[in-house]
């Protein structure tokens, strides 16, 4: 495959049509496409009050809660600030923060 | 063997005969016993395919879909409110180059509500990246959802088979039922380039920037540009088998005619009767039946229409605005070839009024009395 890749933003970008797969398929747009950008209110969790019940994780609509060290861990470059984490929270632990930007 | 069966058993025979693995319908009149054959079939356990219930046309395609990008063979079939219901996911079959196979029935589309036939559903998909076969029997039907996963699946692309409603879905013919390892050696199993499986995650169908969709669709034409030889050649390859061509045109007594009509689906067949009756009257009258309208058949057009005076493109459909969707075909295809013929546009047999051998006489006699193509739409049938 003759594909280009830039390091800065780790955009695929084929050079001609014969490279491109047949089908929309694993094109990478994720890779660069950051959509935590869109977020306005982002989830902080204060871990002191984690008891580790895995809810937010489960419940985060676009896998941006990873499991590190057994406690929660937001991926801010994918979370888009939706709040279900911190509504579905049993311990209410999970503030949600205006963004400073 | 051979069997007296329904048109909408010979959709359901044919899927059984190519192997389909999974099945998800909703049942629609005049679609019904399709599904209810398949899901028989599947209980009896002649067919091992996965049956799968669903509460909308929306989800069986989505169903369909997802077997399909997961390597399974996959079949569906539906009617009028029922297809253009799926409208959204037959772009997704075809942009995803995921060959389905889809039986529809031609049926007119409400209000008011009807279940009688004409072609506006399927016709209303033109655009949509799906090959299109019309039938006019029953033994046509069956063969066709043979060689339709045949093609389909060599480029990746989804298939309708069309029948008219009741003309062909509810009439009983005799049907020759092909052998089941002849039909193996013809289509083998599918084996898809990629498909969706834990062991090379993939993800399908993402954010696909300006920098590369327009590729994505310049394949797609690139390869459905390749389904009229690929029909060809499968086409004969089943007659060397079956004693059956499967072509993508008809045409009946065109050699030496002066008039030609062109039809599709079961009006196809009507045609010729009337093309037998206006030749013992002494007019030379010839018929093209048009089986595949995605992709046109622009060489086939060519090739047999160059030969005629006058062209009657009999539509059961229509283009509100514009004319019969046939006919802007059919005119597109001879457009600034020399000797062109007058080609004119007739519109019938909406809504499943009767398109019989004296209609397409009428339309003789009318196409016979006029030296350019009108504007308008020539109109056979309606009460005024």
């Amino acid at each position: 495959m003759n594909q280009k890749q830039s390091k800065k933003t780790e955009k695929i970008i084929f050079e001609s049509e014969k490279d491109v797969p047949l089908m929309p398929m694993s094109l990478g747009s994720m890779r660069f496409n950051k959509t935590g950008a869109w977020r306005n209110i982002r989830p902080e969790i204060n871990l002191a009050e984690c008891i580790q019940c895995g809810i937010c994780w489960k419940f985060c609509p676009d896998v941006a809660i990873a499991i590190k060290n057994e406690f929660p861990a937001v991926n801010y470059d994918y979370c888009k600030g939706c709040g279900i984490c911190s509504e579905e929270c049993p311990t209410k632990c999970i503030a949600m923060v205006e963004e400073r930007k | 063997m051979k069997k007296v069966i329904m048109g909408n058993h010979a959709l359901s025979w044919g899927a059984q005969l190519s192997r389909a693995q999974v099945i998800a319908a909703y049942p629609i009149t005049p679609q019904t016993q399709v599904v209810e054959l398949l899901s028989e079939m599947c209980a009896s356990g002649e067919l091992k395919a996965k049956f799968i219930k669903v509460e909308s046309e929306h989800s069986a395609m989505a169903a369909c879909i997802a077997a399909s990008l997961a390597g399974a063979r996959t079949f569906t079939a539906t009617s009028a409110q029922g297809l253009t219901l799926m409208h959204e996911l037959l772009h997704w079959a075809s942009g995803g180059r995921l060959p389905v196979v889809m039986g529809n029935i031609n049926r007119a589309m409400a209000p008011g509500w009807s279940i009688w036939t004409d072609q506006n559903d399927s016709l209303s998909q033109r655009d949509t990246g799906w090959i299109q076969f019309y039938c006019a029997s029953n033994q046509e039907v069956l063969d066709t959802v043979i060689q339709a996963f045949r093609v389909s699946e060599a480029l990746l692309i989804p298939s309708m088979v069309i029948l008219d409603a009741f003309a062909l879905s509810h009439t009983y013919e005799v049907v020759d039922i092909p052998d089941q390892d002849k039909v193996d050696s013809y289509l083998p199993a599918f084996n898809p380039p990629v498909r969706l499986t834990p062991a090379d995650p993939h993800a399908f169908g993402g954010l696909t920037s300006p920098e590369h969709y327009f590729e994505l669709r310049y394949k797609l034409q690139k390869d459905m540009e390749k389904v009229p030889q690929l029909i060809e050649e499968t086409g004969r390859e089943y007659e060397r088998l079956f004693g059956r061509y499967l072509g993508q045109v008809e045409d009946y007594r065109c050699d030496d005619a002066e008039l030609i009509f062109v039809s599709s689906g079961t009006a196809g067949y009507t045609a010729r009767v009337a093309v037998d009756e206006l030749r013992e009257a002494g007019i030379k009258a010839g018929n093209l039946r048009v089986k595949v309208f995605r992709p046109f058949p622009f060489d086939k057009v060519r090739q047999i229409l160059g030969r005629a005076k006058k062209v009657a493109v009999v539509d059961r459909n229509i283009s509100y605005g514009h004319h019969g969707i046939f006919y802007q075909e059919v005119k597109s295809a001879l457009y600034g070839r020399a000797n062109g013929a007058t080609v004119l546009g007739f519109v019938t047999g909406l809504g499943g009024r009767d398109m019989t051998p004296e209609a397409f006489k009428e339309i003789a006699e009318v196409a016979l009395a006029r030296d350019r193509a009108e504007e308008d739409i020539l109109w056979i049938g309606v009460k005024r």
